[in-house]
């Protein structure tokens, strides 16, 4: 073999002198490629470390251990134990006088006022109950756990800096030295926050729970779930199975694939619009709630749907049809009940997305304060991601952490749905 | 109302005594020869069953679509004219407490005499509406179900009149998705118009001052609302902007690693992953950017000595951004593994590298998809709403500077509609102009998105 003529040299040369820069480039590619896969996973990372660090707190809550006399003289004066009047009688007078025989040597309205306010207003109803489940305490002392001021909380959780000046600390010098004494009592300590899942909204950060929101999104997702499953399935199964090819359905198909994209917010003002003031249903109920979500979601789980019918093979159906049975009854008997894990898929999917929606419901009106649980879906409600947009408004510093932990429910019941849309796919998904 | 549960229940149990006596006597006619019916004998019961329980159930719908409105109606013509030519936003007042009444809440005012009385003629209107419709009801689920079973005969085709009923409720399903369409539209552009009659459309389009405040009484300050939208659709832009700059280059480029890079382990991991940032709420973004990103811009920037607001556009944008990144990825990656592999082939053939077969051949054969991405990106992004609610501001400024708060199309929606509304002022028909544009915009994005991948897709089959 003779060596190569000098121009093929050359060339040889030339791409040699190239390679490094051309090394160099793709090095440079590949490392942006990954550096942008590791910003988002970076973010996402961020996001729930930055929630779940705020949060976690929430789920404890401070309480202060307190010995009660319970005084039949100050409640129930007359010695009957009428309900009515047990309703009514002033346990916060209680509450207080247990303070009061704790640290007997505060003086002074507004010492007493500051003393008081270490405990929650709700201590009160907790021992109201406490005494209407069981009149014969009456006259005894008891042991009582009550939740702790927000700010206590606050304090005792690390937020409120012990060492801060004591105009820049919610809580005052002189609260400290009461918590402090309450600790070396071993009287104040932690416990898990009941109150956070069984108590609906709240102006008191310590006593504000998820429990109505939650029900909101229940009964709202319920409606959705029972208006949209079946609609969805049903125009799939005609646009799929049944449309001729025409105009009518061509206008059809782009409509929903628009839809899908048309933003949530719009979907609140139709709602606000054609539900509210054309049909006059109640403000901030649920069912309006459902409805509007239904005309939402209802993209999402056709588009679903349609591609869970397309992926049966037409073998079936054409089996079908060869012994006999009328289209209807392929559709019906065979191609749909092979196509609806499929379909379920999708409207755990569509669910998912109607659970985390807010906008929409802002528009027609779940967003007012509601501290009662919702008992139906005509009751005034609010939803667990609207509760969250009300708590992140909230000023007190106890807000924060509740906000947090708001979400983290919010997360799990997403994780859990989106876990049972994978474990349906992967039990049913067929290859054919 | 409250009996609704009741009556379908009522309907329900109605319709199934339907089927199963028609179901009985599609055997009573065939004379125990079932081979000589049309159908299978549950056509019959079925044929029976819809036919009570749809009439009576379209009745129902309709009913209750429109009695408040009636009843409210009589309950108007039945009020003293003195009271009855209340201006609309005093009559409504009137009408709350009627109905406030009648559930036995607490009324604003010490009731009249004349509201008592129409709070009782409400209550019997109500009653008699009630009454009615389950008789109505009830009674045309009985007829219709006698109708059917009257026409059972072994030749009657009863399995050709269910399915026609049957294919009647889809057709009936599928539009509606159509209705929804119209809906949308009908409800804005009936309140924008009204919005137009009280402020030019020029002035809303080209106006440059927003503040929609409307004074209740005529002397108070600041009475008089400017609806200029151009400030909100300059800060809409101005957030836009800064969210596709972060999510257009780290989704493309993550899209373009995971699917011409990436070990198919690292895929199976890493895409589900970034998916993940598609399916958390977008309020717990906007609690997200309003109390972790915000501030650490505005420390940040104290350091370099900037002035940033604390509800600047670059947090809102920033964490937009974010939240976009798994559409224009997932999307890019469908469009990207769309290119034929022998395209990739033939460049290795000629000794490019990797990277300069990405750049230079996949790339530009994937540009029209990877645009449709983008622009369906755009729409997502000046649709969204919960993360500029909670992280933009509310006042209306004109700048392109990033660190200043501006103010968004969809956070003004909101403002205006939350909280006590009088529904018929400038105000509040404003947000429906509003909502109009957003419609009108995000739409003609999603059709030229959609027209861009069609007409200029290349077709390598």
């Amino acid at each position: 073999m003779s060596e190569p003529s000098q121009p093929v040299r050359d060339s040889f040369a030339r791409v040699e002198a190239g390679m490094k820069r051309r090394r160099a480039a793709e090095r440079r590619f590949r490392f942006f490629g990954k550096c942008a896969v590791g910003l988002g996973l970076g973010f996402l990372v961020i996001l729930f470390v930055s929630i779940v660090g705020n949060g976690y707190s929430a789920f404890w809550q401070t309480r202060i251990t307190l010995e009660v006399t319970i005084d039949e003289a100050s409640i129930d004066p007359s010695g009957v134990r009428d309900p009515a009047v047990l309703q009514a009688a002033d346990y916060g007078a209680l509450i207080k006088q247990s303070m009061r025989e704790l640290f007997p040597d505060v003086s002074g309205r507004r010492n007493r006022i500051a003393l008081y306010g270490l405990v929650s207003n709700g201590a009160s109803f907790d021992l109201r109950d406490r005494i209407l489940a069981d009149p014969s305490l009456i006259g005894t002392t008891i042991s009582l756990s009550v939740a702790a001021d927000d700010d206590v909380d606050m304090l005792m959780k690390g937020h409120i800096d012990r060492g801060a000046p004591e105009a820049d600390r919610r809580i005052k010098d002189n609260q400290l030295a009461w918590i402090e004494k309450l600790e070396a009592d071993d009287r104040i300590g932690s416990a898990f926050n009941l109150d956070f899942f069984s108590n609906g909204d709240s102006r008191e950060p310590e006593l504000a729970g998820i429990r109505g929101a939650l029900m909101g999104s229940i009964y709202t997702l319920f409606v959705t779930l029972g208006l949209s499953f079946p609609l969805a399935v049903a125009a799939a199964v005609y646009l799929e199975e049944f449309a001729p090819k025409n105009r009518w359905t061509d206008l059809i198909e782009v409509n929903i694939n628009n839809l899908a994209a048309v933003p949530s917010i719009v979907f609140g003002l139709l709602g606000l619009a054609v539900f509210i003031n054309f049909f006059t249903l109640p403000r901030s109920a649920p069912i309006v709630g459902g409805l509007v979500l239904t005309l939402m979601t209802l993209p999402t789980i056709i588009i679903a749907s349609r591609a869970a019918l397309k992926s049966v093979p037409p073998s079936i159906r054409e089996g079908a049809l060869g012994v006999g049975a009328s289209p209807m009854q392929a559709v019906m008997y065979h191609v749909l009940p092979l196509a609806l894990p499929g379909m379920l898929t999708g409207t755990i999917i569509g669910m998912a997305q109607a659970l985390g929606e807010t906008a929409p419901l802002l528009m027609i009106g779940m967003v007012a304060f509601i501290a009662d649980v919702p008992a139906g879906v005509f009751d005034p409600a609010t939803a667990l991601p609207v509760q969250i947009y009300l708590w992140a408004d909230s000023p007190e510093r106890a807000y924060v952490e509740k906000t947090s932990a708001a979400i983290i429910v919010l997360l799990l019941f997403l994780a859990a749905m989106n876990a049972l849309a994978v474990l349906l796919r992967r039990r049913f998904e067929r290859r054919w | 109302m409250t009996q609704t549960p009741l009556l379908i229940v009522l309907l329900l149990t109605l319709s199934s005594l339907a089927y199963h006596f028609g179901r009985k006597r599609a055997f009573a006619v065939s004379g125990g020869r079932i081979r000589t019916l049309h159908s299978l004998p549950a056509y019959y019961g079925l044929y029976a069953a819809l036919w009570a329980v749809i009439p009576a159930l379209l009745v129902l719908a309709l009913w209750l679509a429109f009695e408040d409105s009636v009843i409210t109606r009589l309950v108007i013509a039945s009020l003293p004219p003195e009271t009855a030519t209340l201006a609309p936003s005093r009559l409504n007042l009137v009408l709350n407490d009627i109905r406030n009444l009648v559930v036995g809440n607490i009324v604003s005012s010490e009731p009249d005499a004349a509201i008592l009385a129409a709070a009782d003629r409400y209550r019997d209107l109500r009653g008699i509406s009630t009454t009615a419709l389950f008789a109505v009801t009830l009674g045309l689920a009985a007829i219709g179900g006698w109708f059917a079973y009257g026409r059972i005969r072994p030749e009657y085709r009863s399995r050709n009149a269910v399915e026609r009923i049957l294919k009647g409720i889809l057709i009936t399903c599928s539009t509606v998705a159509i209705l929804t369409t119209v809906g949308i539209v009908l409800s804005v552009l009936f309140e924008s118009v009204r919005f137009f009659q009280a402020v030019p459309i020029t002035d809303f389009l080209f106006g440059l001052d927003w503040s929609p405040q409307i004074a209740i009484r005529a002397d108070q300050a600041g009475s008089s609302g400017a609806f200029g939208a151009v400030p909100l659709f300059a800060g809409t832009m101005l957030i836009t902007l800064i969210a596709m700059s972060v999510a257009v280059p780290i989704g493309l480029m993550s899209a373009i690693y995971l699917a011409e890079y990436a070990s198919p382990r690292v895929r199976a991991i890493a895409k589900p992953l970034l998916e993940v940032l598609a399916g958390i709420p977008t309020v717990v973004y906007g609690f997200f950017a309003a109390l972790t990103v915000a501030p650490f811009i505005r420390e940040s920037g104290g350091l370099f000595g900037l002035d940033i607001a604390s509800e600047s556009a670059l947090a809102a944008g920033l964490v937009m951004g974010v939240m976009i990144i798994p559409f224009v990825s997932s999307l890019s990656d469908d469009v990207i593994n769309a290119v034929p592999q022998s395209l990739r082939d033939g460049a290795y053939g000629m000794g490019a590298t990797q990277s300069e077969t990405i750049r230079r051949v996949i790339f530009p054969a994937a540009l029209p998809g990877i645009v449709g991405a983008v622009l369906l990106a755009v729409s997502r992004a000046i649709g969204e709403t919960m993360i500029v609610v909670m992280a933009a501001g509310l006042a209306a400024k004109l700048t392109a500077n990033p660190f200043e708060a501006v103010t968004t199309v969809t956070v003004q929606i909101v403002t205006l509609l939350v909280g006590d509304q009088e529904f018929d002022s400038p105000k509040t028909l404003a947000a429906f102009a509003l909502g109009l544009v957003l419609f009108f915009v995000t739409l003609a994005l999603n059709v030229l998105a959609l027209y861009i991948v069609r007409k200029y897709r290349e077709q390598y089959e």
